[in-house]
């Protein structure tokens, strides 16, 4: 889970991090008693998860509360590289005179952590790594030993931060690194950090991501949740522990098992590509075990979206029993026309693996004209992608 | 002799009193796997039942391989246990810990590898969030099914559970000398090139699938070291080339971010090595039949 700067600017003052004063509006009227409470000039920042902000206008200075407020009405609402912007950060202003990079990440390559560090802060650290490869430093973390004083003087000479902000860092990368472990983050990335007028170091941008596995220990991180973003059917699928993305097409799909259901994605789309250039309309990864009120309930959010116009099932069972699933079809089809939500589209179903003759059977003998059987998952997609192009 | 698990492993389970623990240890037991007994500190001295299989638990891995001579453990606890569970299973110094558990912080799983390296890497660690490892006809550590194929010469190794049993099931005329799910997390204890290194030194292994998933750069990593060290046919699988940038599918590990990552990307290096890679399941399985016939 991508945090919003505001939330990261929050975590990093809850772990002793120094930042500059400030707040989060969701309207130009809470902006202005948020500037009115920093005092003086503000910054107004808008608030969304993609770079290149300023650039598009969302980063504005305001003397005082009248301009901060109208600042605000401007930034909020508009469109940043399609995100809209429903909240706006406002700062205290600073006196930047020096502009530094600070970050630890996951290094999935060395199964460990990384920090890269870098004199160069205040652009994007990969047009940096690019253009100044020298001026980047990157320094394992051992997992097991973290980054303590010494690990933190060895980033700082590495990255070659000057020697009269150095004991600042040290210390600024030891509480970072303690804030990366105790929010279970897999990225927490500062920049600029920068040194101010006073000669102080502060972390003036948050980027953060938080390991949503390991959410049992974090109650609180359920609060970070951007509401407003969360797809309404992929809000109604977590409810009901399902795995879904919306994606844009027309052939909703069903699976299980994440790695079969990317590839039944993939095998959609070639067949659309024949059949009016159809689309995958989602990704549901049901699981193991599929009950007949999982397929009910995955049935339910399938076609619950209204740019659906065929279903594609595509089961292996491996643990799962074909039998049980092909009940868990047709009960859940049956569930459906009880509640009052007859199902009208198409649903292609492929079954193969343990018991899938039985399954297989089950569906022949329900005889539901609403479900067709294929028992290849290229000819099921297939005939799942014509479908949707003709309901089209 | 297939790689790293045989007829002869002798396998525990951690978690075996628990509900997936001995599911799983019935069907292990079934598919003729030579399951010793399981861990559970907190019924330590009980034996449970497994249709006529007596199993003795034990209170720790270190116990049960003293009594049982146990070489393999299957990890089932649940993801707060799960790092507890794999540095007690380290500290026994047992050579294979196959950890099936779903959902496990990654940086728990950075601990434990870490704390691996640092006790001299004596275990093997295939996963975690993965269905384990299977070497047909032999025996079985996890939750693959051992019915779809028989034994046979193909190897293979995967990031994604259900995609094995696809491909397995696709050839199943030829049986796999052994089927090794490394799991679609970021961090992981067995990797692709772990397992191709195996599978090129095994005398029973003739050809290779390998199935990746989009995120990271595993198969690229992979690629290179094919082109240098893997003389045996190699075929591949991605999976994702049509997902959406920056969509998590399922597998945390599975996200594209930029241009790297990509399925595109990951064929393209894989090809580069002389490995033949297709485009659906289907295709791959063709392509392993026309190197096998």
């Amino acid at each position: 889970m991508d945090l919003f700067e505001y939330q990261g600017r929050d975590l990093f003052e809850r772990h002793g991090l120094p930042v500059l004063g400030g707040g989060v509006a969701e309207t130009p009227q809470e902006a202005r008693a948020i500037a009115e409470r920093l005092g003086g000039k503000v910054v107004v920042k808008a608030q969304v998860k993609v770079g290149g902000r300023g650039k598009a206008g969302g980063v504005k200075l305001a003397d005082g509360a009248d301009e901060a407020e109208a600042r605000a009405t401007d930034i909020l609402g508009m469109d940043i590289k399609g995100h809209t912007v429903g909240k706006v950060m406002l700062a205290e202003t600073a006196d930047i005179k020096e502009e530094y990079y600070l970050s630890y990440l996951l290094d999935r390559a060395n199964r460990t952590f990384l920090c890269i560090a870098s004199v160069a802060g205040g652009m994007e650290i990969e047009t940096v790594a690019e253009e100044q490869p020298e001026r980047v430093a990157k320094i394992a973390i051992d997992a097991s030993k973290g980054v303590d004083e010494a690990k933190a003087r060895e980033i700082v000479a590495a990255a070659q931060y000057p020697a009269e902000v150095a004991e600042q860092i040290v210390d600024i990368a030891v509480k970072l690194w303690q804030a990366f472990v105790a929010e279970d983050a897999t990225l927490v990335e500062v920049n600029p950090l920068a040194k101010v007028g006073d000669g102080r170091v502060l972390l003036l941008d948050a980027k953060i991501t938080l390991d949503e596995n390991a959410g049992f220990r974090h109650p609180d991180h359920e609060a970070l949740v951007d509401q407003s973003a969360v797809d309404p059917l992929e809000q109604a699928a977590k409810a009901k522990n399902l795995n879904y993305v919306k994606l844009d097409g027309e052939v909703g799909i069903i699976g299980n098992g994440a790695g079969l259901v990317m590839s039944t994605l993939d095998v959609v789309a070639y067949a659309g590509e024949k059949h009016g250039n159809v689309k995958p309309a989602n990704f549901l990864d049901i699981g193991g075990g599929a009950s007949a009120q999982v397929m009910a309930n995955g049935l339910e959010i399938v076609l619950g979206d209204p740019a659906v116009k065929s279903v594609f099932v595509n089961v292996f069972g491996g643990i799962t029993a074909c039998d049980a699933v092909a009940n868990g079809i047709i009960q859940a089809l049956a569930l459906l026309a009880e509640r009052g939500e007859t199902v009208t589209k198409p649903l292609v179903v492929r079954l193969d693996g343990n018991n899938a003759e039985a399954g297989r059977a089950i569906l022949d003998g329900a005889n539901n004209p609403l479900v067709q059987r294929v028992d290849t998952m290229d000819g099921a997609a297939e005939r799942a992608a014509e479908l949707a192009a003709a309901g089209k | 002799m297939a790689i790293w698990l045989t007829k002869d492993s002798k396998v525990i389970v951690q978690g075996i009193t628990g509900s997936e623990g001995s599911k799983h240890t019935k069907r292990m037991l079934a598919a003729g796997t030579q399951v010793v007994g399981g861990v559970n500190p907190r019924k330590a001295g009980t034996k449970v039942d497994f249709d006529g299989t007596e199993l003795p638990v034990f209170a720790t891995v270190a116990e049960a391989m003293k009594e049982t001579g146990a070489d393999v453990s299957v990890i089932f606890v649940p993801p707060a246990f799960t790092k507890s569970a794999v540095v007690e299973a380290i500290d026994a110094e047992i050579p294979l810990a196959v950890v099936i558990t779903e959902g496990v912080p990654v940086q728990d799983s950075a601990a434990f590898w870490a704390y691996n390296i640092d006790r001299g890497q004596k275990t093997r660690i295939i996963g975690p969030n993965c269905p384990g490892i299977a070497s047909p006809g032999a025996s079985n550590a996890g939750i693959i099914p051992a019915d779809i194929t028989p034994g046979g010469r193909i190897g293979l190794v995967s990031k994604s559970g259900t995609l094995t049993y696809q491909l397995m099931y696709e050839l199943r005329d030829f049986g796999f000398s052994t089927a090794v799910g490394i799991g679609g997390d970021p961090i992981i204890g067995t990797t692709h090139i772990d397992a191709l290194k195996a599978f090129q030194d095994d005398p029973e292994t003739d050809a290779i699938v390998m199935i990746g998933e989009i995120g990271g750069d595993a198969e690229e990593r992979a690629a290179e070291f094919i082109k240098a060290n893997v003389t045996k046919p190699v075929v591949g699988y991605i999976a994702g080339f049509t997902a959406p940038p920056g969509k998590t599918m399922g597998h945390a590990g599975a996200i594209i971010s930029g241009s790297a990552g990509t399925a595109d990307a990951k064929k393209a290096a894989l090809e580069a090595a002389g490995v033949k890679v297709g485009k659906t399941p289907s295709e791959t399985a063709r392509l392993m039949r026309e190197v096998m016939s």
